[in-house]
């Protein structure tokens, strides 16, 4: 029977993969910003397994506002990086901290 | 039991294409791993009733994130040796604190089917009906008592996407293109424009 406990085990790895995916690809901005994208949908996917556990829509409201905020995050994330490599040729976030304001 | 198949087959793929998603050689194809997970993930929750979040997440997502991080994995022109570089150092690393992260996860749930700690229980302002659907509820819910959260939500896009819109703007220099002068082309007669010929056989037109 299929209960809580599995979502929220979904949602772990789901986490600790975004988690990974942030350390493994420390050179590659958009790949850590998808990494980002996979934490976010654990959390939703555990706000909305406890929405349904505890029969209380507020998770799913709550998971809303989740979801616009990563798609905000997305946006703004993406728009960084256009002009970060229309300045510098290349996204390589080591030497990110030669922007200085 | 067609449940729990449904539910082992929809998190198998969001977990495989997850690992696809950080594993993956090509930004691209970590996209469309990524298009993936995201939808086995809403499969995941229409399986527990939550319809609304689930098509907002295909919807939201497949039809504007992941299309939006294409168009800039595409339009920027990335060196994937270079990107890849350090993978195999950073590796140790990340597996450790992946290791310990995921411990801590399995230790808070393991103590929760313990037993777990009791925080109370929902106040019964929030449940769904029986007679409504999810998508019902939830809009009753959100432009009710949530109506501010909804609100801040909207205003968090329309920031977003007005520092978009500021941040990838690029003013026209001056003189580098060609501008509309309205005057100007009022301005203008037939006369000057036009001239009447009337060769003789064979010359041709001097212009």
């Amino acid at each position: 029977m299929i209960g809580v406990e599995h979502y929220l085990t979904v949602g772990a790895i789901l986490f600790v993969l975004g988690v990974l995916g942030i350390f493994l690809n420390r050179k590659n901005v958009i790949v850590i910003l998808m990494a980002v994208e996979l934490i976010l949908l654990a959390v939703n996917l555990n706000l909305v397994a406890f929405s349904a556990f505890m029969q209380d829509l507020v998770g799913q409201v709550f998971a809303m506002l989740v979801l616009t905020v990563a798609a905000a995050e997305a946006a703004i994330g993406l728009a960084i990086l256009v002009i970060y490599f229309r300045t510098r040729g290349s996204i390589a976030v080591d030497d990110i901290n030669r922007m200085k304001g | 039991m067609i449940q729990a198949i449904a539910f082992y087959f929809f998190a198998t793929i969001v977990v495989a294409s997850a690992v696809m998603v950080v594993m993956a050689r090509n930004p691209v194809h970590s996209v469309l791993w990524l298009i993936l997970t995201f939808f086995n993930a809403a499969g995941l929750m229409v399986l527990v009733g939550a319809e609304f979040i689930a098509m907002l997440l295909v919807i939201v997502y497949v039809g504007a994130v992941a299309v939006l991080f294409l168009f800039v994995v595409m339009m920027l022109d990335i060196d994937l040796a270079a990107m890849r570089a350090g993978f195999s150092r950073n590796a140790p690393l990340g597996l450790l604190i992946a290791a310990v992260l995921l411990a801590e996860l399995l230790l808070a749930v393991g103590a929760y089917s313990a037993g777990g700690l009791s925080l109370g229980s929902p106040d019964g302002a929030a449940v769904q009906a029986a007679d409504k659907s999810n998508i019902e509820a939830l809009g009753a819910l959100l432009y009710g008592r949530y109506i501010a959260l909804f609100e801040i939500a909207g205003i968090i896009l329309l920031v977003a996407m007005i520092g978009a819109i500021v941040l990838t703007f690029q003013a026209p220099k001056p003189g580098a293109r060609a501008r509309q002068d309205v005057g100007k082309q009022t301005r203008r007669r037939p006369e000057d424009a036009t001239v009447m010929k009337n060769p003789e056989i064979g010359q041709g037109v001097e212009l």
